[in-house]
This record gives structure tokens, C-alpha cells and sequence, in this order.
């Protein structure tokens, strides 16, 4: 099936089996290798990627259900050299160990300010239930959304 | 993992949907949001040879006051429910569980029809859909019919629906104000609940419902009844077990399971103001 998906604003167009996950659409055929793929079982949210906005797992989606849509990958974020003010959170807050769960963290850590722009610590954890970091290395990854929402204060 | 081949229809209206499946029967699965299907055809547990895309039927995804109920398109995702000011003000109990499914991911594409049709007894909804009395509107062939309660789920993993039919619409009562509570047990935050509860009480008398306590989803109904007679929470929770048949896995034998039926039910009880 033909399928057009924008992403990071540039549009890319495939013919692709209707059994293709988002998330091998977007590392095998367009070549955007800053997505992860973690469980595959939508639980770790490594594959995390906004889908017109929002925080999906991109391993529990269709490239065709993303047919006509926007995606945001983590190789979109950034404003050239400029970093986005999570990545600079997460760099200044040392919020990252091995690095892996990373791209998923930033991407659901901007989603969730998206939806609430000052949130408690409680909150930041309930909001990213959804990610996994097997270095366990919460403590700062919350530091550094806790940061970002206070404009790096 | 990567699901077993199948051809891909996309609907864009309830009337294509229903066309695909009149013209593929059984052989086709109607996609949603795809958080329940899709993970079982990746793990080949469910190989649909044609998945009908609804997620784009965007009249049905709403949430109106309907008078004496709130009515909710079938296609209306989870993160909808949880904000939405009239499922907060109306059913309390319906957004608070909602907030508690899955993750924020899961919830940016989960519908609360799909949910529904999953007819999962370790989901959450299911059991929300029985203690507050809804209604799901079912669209087939031959029109609209409304199923209420537990008809809705005639086995394991399996609605009563027929292979042409789809829910179209959700009906919710709106409470009435006498005490709801939700509880979940898990292990870990986004994972299913090894055992919940769903509590609300109206002038009608207490409906309580359980999660992950016997093949489908279920009303306790010795616990309501022990209500209805005039026992206080703890003693009427003590029921909580009785003529549910839960699983045993790696998460929780029988017996604990049953343990955590009584806890969760008396601790719902309580919080919904029922002592």
C-alpha cells in the first residue's frame, strides 16, 4: 500500500506491506535510526514518537494507520545545533546512563509538558509510566522534566 | 515481532465499516486504536487474513450530554475521556479508571469501544461499563440494538457481538452522587491489574464489578447482595471471592488472587463511603 507521512516536516512516501510497524518504517525505509526499539511489546516506550502531537509507541502502530499524518522523531526536536530545551534539560541534569531509553524519554517528556506545563514530581513519574529505564536511572531523568517545565531554573 | 499478513481496508464512516465486515465476515477485525489487536497479532495470537481501519471515523468520536447519560462515540480514545469536564462531572468513576489504563501512550490511541469490544476481563473499562449500567449501541445489518451489562461478554476475550457488528456509542448513567471508588492492583505501573474493582452506589443500591477475577468481566454480585441485605462493607468484601473462578499465573495464584478480591473490594467500599 502507498502511504505519505510527514516527518520532522519533510514528507516521505513508500509502498509498504499493511503489516509494517511505524517504528521499522521510520528506522528501515526512511533511514531515522534515533527511534529505539525496545520491548516491541508496548510496554518499555524506547520506540516513543509524537504521532500529530501526541506520545505513541511506534511499535504499536501501523505505518499505515500513520497514512496522511505528522510525526515528530527525536531527530526532529532539536532547531539545528540548537538543542530542544528537554534534550538540554536531560544533558544538564545528566538525565541519561547507557542512553538507550533515552530518544523514548525526551519524546514522552515533551508530550507530557505539552499537556501539563507545570507539573508536580508525582506527576512526572505517574506521566512517564510508560518508559522504561533499565540503568533505573530515574531520579535525574525527573530532575531534568522538572527543570525543563521551570524553563531550566 | 510482526503480525502474519492481511489485507487493509481503511472506513471512514460507520457504513464502510459495516460493509467490510458484511463482505469479509469473519475473517476481518475491526482496528481502533489497535492497543489491544495489534499486540496479539504481533504475537500471532489473533491473525485477522483483513483488518478494517476505524480509527479514522471521527463522527464517532464524542462525548455529549445526553440528558439522563452521557453518551460517548465508540471511537473516542481514552485521553479524551480522562479530561473531558462532562465525564469528570457525570461519571466520576468512568474518568478516574480511565486515567489509570495503560500509560499516556496507550491512552493517546485506546478507545473506550475497543476496549469494550476487546471484552477483556483484565481490563479496566469492562469493569467500569458494569458498575456504572451502561449501554453499549451495537450497529449490524439489520440496525441498532443496545446491550446492557454483562450480557455484553459471553466468554474469554469474546463479546457478544456478531462478526457484522460494531459498537457505534457508549451510555453512561450519570451518577447520582452516593460514593464510586476504583482500585487497581499491579506490580508494576502501566501493567494490567492482577486483581481491581469498580465500585458505584446510587439510590438503587451498590454495584460493585471486578477485574481479572474470572473469564470476563463480572458483576460481584454476592458482594451487592450482602449490601442490599444490610451488611457493612467489610463483611459483604468477605464475598468478594464467591463464584468468581480467577486464573492462576505468573503474576498471582487463585488464592491470592481471591485474597486480593476481598481487599481491594473492602478497601473500595470504604473509599466510596460504604462502611
Amino acid at each position: 500500500m502507498e502511504i505519505a507521512v510527514e516527518i520532522n516536516g519533510v514528507s516521505h512516501s513508500a509502498d509498504v506491506e499493511p503489516r509494517t510497524l511505524l517504528v521499522h518504517f521510520i528506522r528501515d525505509v526512511v533511514g531515522l535510526t534515533g527511534t529505539n526499539i525496545g520491548c516491541d511489546t508496548s510496554s518499555c516506550g524506547a520506540c516513543t514518537i509524537h504521532l500529530n502531537g501526541e506520545a505513541v509507541k511506534s511499535c504499536t502502530v501501523l505505518a499505515v494507520q500513520a497514512d496522511g499524518q505528522q510525526l515528530t522523531t527525536i531527530e526532529g526536536l532539536a532547531d539545528g545545533e540548537q538543542l530542544h530545551p528537554m534534550q538540554q534539560a536531560f544533558m544538564e541534569c545528566h538525565a541519561l546512563q547507557c542512553g538507550y531509553c533515552t530518544p523514548g524519554m525526551v519524546m514522552a517528556s515533551v508530550s507530557l509538558l505539552d499537556e501539563n506545563p507545570n507539573p508536580t514530581e508525582a506527576e512526572v513519574r505517574e506521566g512517564l509510566e510508560g518508559n522504561l529505564c533499565r540503568c533505573t536511572g530515574y531520579h535525574n531523568i525527573v530532575k531534568a522534566v522538572l527543570s525543563a517545565a521551570g524553563g531550566g531554573k | 515481532m510482526i503480525p502474519v499478513a492481511f489485507d487493509y481496508v481503511r472506513a471512514t464512516s460507520a457504513a464502510e465499516a459495516l460493509a467490510a465486515l458484511a463482505e469479509h465476515g469473519d475473517e476481518a477485525k475491526l482496528m481502533a486504536g489497535g492497543h489491544s489487536l495489534l499486540p496479539m497479532m504481533k504475537l500471532r495470537l489473533a491473525a485477522p487474513a483483513v483488518v478494517v481501519d476505524i480509527g479514522r471515523i471521527t463522527d464517532l468520536s464524542y462525548i455529549r450530554d445526553g440528558g439522563d447519560h452521557v453518551a460517548i462515540g465508540a471511537l473516542t480514545r481514552h485521553r479524551d475521556i480522562e479530561i473531558s469536564d462532562l465525564v469528570r462531572q457525570h461519571v466520576p468513576l468512568l474518568a478516574a479508571a480511565t486515567g489509570q489504563v495503560g500509560d499516556p501512550q496507550v491512552r493517546h490511541r485506546g478507545t473506550l469501544g475497543g476496549a469494550l469490544a476487546h471484552a477483556d476481563t483484565a481490563a479496566d473499562h469492562p469493569s467500569v461499563f458494569l458498575a456504572t449500567g451502561a449501554t453499549v449501541v451495537v450497529s449490524g445489518p439489520n440496525g441498532q440494538r443496545e446491550i446492557t451489562g454483562p450480557d455484553l461478554f459471553s466468554g474469554f476475550l469474546e463479546s457478544s457481538l456478531e462478526p457484522t457488528e460494531m459498537i457505534t456509542e457508549i451510555r453512561v448513567p450519570k451518577y447520582t452522587g452516593a460514593g464510586w471508588n476504583f482500585q487497581k492492583f499491579n506490580r508494576r505501573a502501566q501493567d494490567w491489574a492482577i486483581v481491581g474493582v469498580s465500585v458505584q452506589a446510587s439510590s438503587n443500591g451498590t454495584q460493585v464489578a471486578l477485574v481479572n477475577m474470572h473469564p470476563t468481566p463480572v458483576r460481584a454480585t454476592a458482594v451487592e447482595e450482602a449490601l442490599a441485605s444490610g451488611a457493612d462493607a467489610a463483611t459483604a468484601a468477605a464475598q468478594a471471592a464467591e463464584g468468581m473462578e480467577p486464573s492462576s499465573d505468573l503474576n498471582a495464584s487463585v488464592e491470592y488472587r481471591q485474597h486480593l478480591a476481598r481487599v481491594l473490594t473492602r478497601r473500595a467500599l470504604q473509599a466510596a463511603g460504604i462502611n
